[in-house]
């Protein structure tokens, strides 16, 4: 990725990242993460049901589907916060079946939650700290020796203070999380996710419930992770910002991958007004309903 | 007429006695488990009776020097802790309350069983343990102290050896609950799996925790016993809630909050158990008998600590700031 790259209305889009004809589980040129044939059932509901798909490197993956699609669950599994019936599947050429959660983490693959988890009681630099890898006073026989971890600790907290200060966060630092805002809380979440360096950032709607003022910051910072280096995949539902950050859009409905392609050509794919429909058809509430049809009508606008 | 001095008196002789500084030890372990991990432990009745049996029963049956009786009740209560915890770690938190509760009541029953009274003394339980420990005394036969903390040598150096426990205890606490390690521990009580997401073994966290907490409750029961004799009957889970009271008396997540809990709880206990007693010998208390009036105290107490909790819900010294946000 060119390092110049800034966060800016107009993102810089990553292009060729499929090999042959775009389409569900196409394979990529350089994949970081692939599953296979990923199984998961709750009683009599198959929540997710992936043959195959492969999420590119260096870029920008949205993963998109009507409400029920699985894409938390396909996130849980993948991360190791939930267990498939059967698949495998494999983050940087390291398989991750059986590889428990905070492992998975270690591996580079950090993950964030629909339901934000910001550490309430815990003030937002302690939040952050926590983010960072390998660090010498978590052992417990160390712990009560500061002198062993102190100054690894103030590397911690530099590293902290800067990243709080791209996030426009750092005068928060010592409030407690719980004081902050949901849109701020979903800041501190992907900040602190990018305490350990990750190579892969999974962020399960970064935008749900944030206040639109800080909604273009939240952009920004996910096209920041890109030009660092990192590779992003995110479930969202608001379609506008994903053509608008999306280098690569992954589809799924009842549990399978319906559709795959770039952004702008995804979109007018019978299989992903379909899969809207489908779950418009059989959707049970209303709320649900009128984001669907929200959906449809800008899937629709982007066909005109 | 009432003796208020020697009420008084008696009521502030709880404030440095070795009972005081066993249950501020617990209650310190309570506020690693429940205060800063989030873990429900209901089962510190079980350590602390692990840290008196393991004690005794090391001395009396197998006459281990003191050294070594302390090291039987801590493995003891390190494998207690793994018994616990293997199981139950990786579910919700709800699971290691019941098992706790259940496995202190088991520890109990066995001990108060005959089966095994050669070696537990079943209902009557032990004493005469108490040689090694005096012998480690360096202070001359005799009385010291004034007033109302004059005691002879063995109970000074039992209060010695206690506080100095609750004091260096507390200092470890202190600093491992400002490490690193700490904030990881914090970070559990708030969101396991937003630490776990982070990279953290929770599971190996909250297990450190338990243990830690477990031989904390452990070093209490053995300082509980050393001023009187083993009984099985002092572990029941009226025993947990006690430290548990203690904890929320002072603050659960905080380190003064067990200890001064504790000063607090024994004095107020102290004090309502003499008052009452002897209003009811003079008579003021005409429709109560000295039985109910030990009775009594317990619920005088109960009334103090839920006004307390009613009106400062942190504890004494917990942070007004962090309840604000309490669900
Ligand atoms: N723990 C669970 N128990 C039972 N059903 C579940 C559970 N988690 C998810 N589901 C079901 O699996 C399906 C997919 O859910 P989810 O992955 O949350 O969808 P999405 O994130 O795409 O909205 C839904 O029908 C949901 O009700
Ligand atoms: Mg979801």
């Amino acid at each position: 990725m060119s390092s110049n790259v800034t966060p800016t209305s107009t993102p810089v889009k990553t292009t060729g990242l499929h090999v042959g004809d775009a389409g569900p589980g196409c394979r990529k040129v350089d994949p970081i993460l692939i599953a296979d044939n990923v199984r998961r059932t709750f009683g009599g509901l198959t929540a997710v049901d992936v043959e195959h798909v492969e999420v590119p490197r260096g870029a920008i993956t949205a993963l998109i589907g009507p409400n029920g699609a699985g894409k938390t669950t396909l996130f849980n599994l993948l991360t190791g916060f939930d267990k498939p019936d059967s698949g495998k599947w494999e983050f940087d050429g390291r398989s991750l079946a059986h590889v428990p959660a905070y492992r998975v983490a270690r591996m580079g693959l950090i993950r964030t939650f629909q339901l934000t988890k910001s550490l309430a009681l815990l003030t937002v630099l302690d939040n952050m700290k926590l983010g960072a890898k390998g660090q010498i006073g978590e052992n417990l026989f160390r712990s009560f020796l500061p002198f062993l971890w102190r100054k690894q600790d103030d590397e911690i907290e530099a590293k902290a203070l800067e990243i709080l200060a791209r996030f426009k966060l750092d005068t928060k630092k010592d409030d407690y999380a719980a004081s902050l805002s949901g849109g701020q809380r979903k800041l501190l979440e992907m900040a602190r996710a990018l305490m350990s360096d990750p190579t892969l950032v999974m962020l399960d709607e970064p935008m749900a419930g944030v206040n639109p003022a800080l909604t273009q910051s939240l952009l920004d910072h996910v096209l920041d992770l890109k030009s660092k280096g990192m590779t992003v995949l995110f479930v969202e539902h608001d379609m506008h910002m994903v053509r608008h950050i999306a280098d690569w859009v992954i589809v799924m409905a009842e549990g399978k991958i319906v559709a795959e392609g770039d952004p702008h050509l995804v979109m007018q794919d019978p299989a992903v007004i379909d899969a809207y429909l489908g779950a418009h058809h059989d959707a049970d509430i209303g709320t649900t309903d009128t984001e669907h049809v929200e959906v449809l009508k800008e899937l629709i606008d982007d066909e005109q | 007429m009432i003796d208020w001095i020697q009420i008084f008196s008696n009521a502030a002789q709880e404030l440095i006695s070795p009972t005081t500084a066993a249950y501020a030890l617990a209650a310190l372990g309570l506020a690693i488990h429940f205060g800063y991990t989030g873990l429900l432990n209901f089962g510190q009745a079980g350590f602390m009776a692990l840290g008196a049996y393991g004690y005794a029963i090391s001395i009396l049956s197998f006459g281990f020097p003191v050294w070594g009786a302390v090291l039987v009740g801590i493995g003891a209560s390190v494998v207690f802790a793994l018994i616990l915890g293997i199981p139950t770690l990786r579910l919700r938190a709800d699971y290691l309350a019941i098992v706790t509760i259940a496995a202190a009541e088991i520890l109990r029953l066995t001990f108060t069983t005959n089966t095994f009274a050669d070696i537990t003394g079943s209902a009557s339980g032990l004493q005469g343990y108490k040689g090694g420990f005096a012998d480690l005394n360096p202070i001359p036969t005799g009385s010291y102290g004034f007033g109302p903390f004059t005691y002879n040598a063995y109970d000074w150096w039992i209060r010695i050896v206690g506080w100095s426990l609750v004091v260096i205890l507390a200092l470890v606490t202190w600093l491992i609950m400002r490490s690193p390690w700490g904030r990881v521990i914090k970070g559990i009580r708030e969101d396991e799996d937003a630490v776990r997401a982070l990279g953290k073994n929770v599971y190996s966290y909250k297990m450190q925790s338990l243990i830690l907490g477990g031989v904390y409750g452990t070093l209490g029961g053995m300082i509980f016993i050393l001023p009187r004799s083993v009984v099985p009957a002092n572990y029941q889970t009226s025993l947990t809630f006690f430290v548990y009271a203690i904890l929320l008396l002072g603050g659960a997540a905080t380190i003064l909050g067990p200890v001064i809990g504790s000063v607090i709880f024994w004095v107020l206990l102290s004090f309502f158990s003499g008052f009452v007693a002897r209003a009811v010998e003079a008579g003021w208390l005409p429709f109560m008998s000295q039985v109910q009036a030990g009775q009594l105290r317990f619920i005088l107490v109960g009334i103090a600590i839920m006004l307390i909790v009613i009106f400062r819900p942190q504890g004494i010294f917990g942070n007004k700031k962090e309840l604000a946000f309490v669900k």
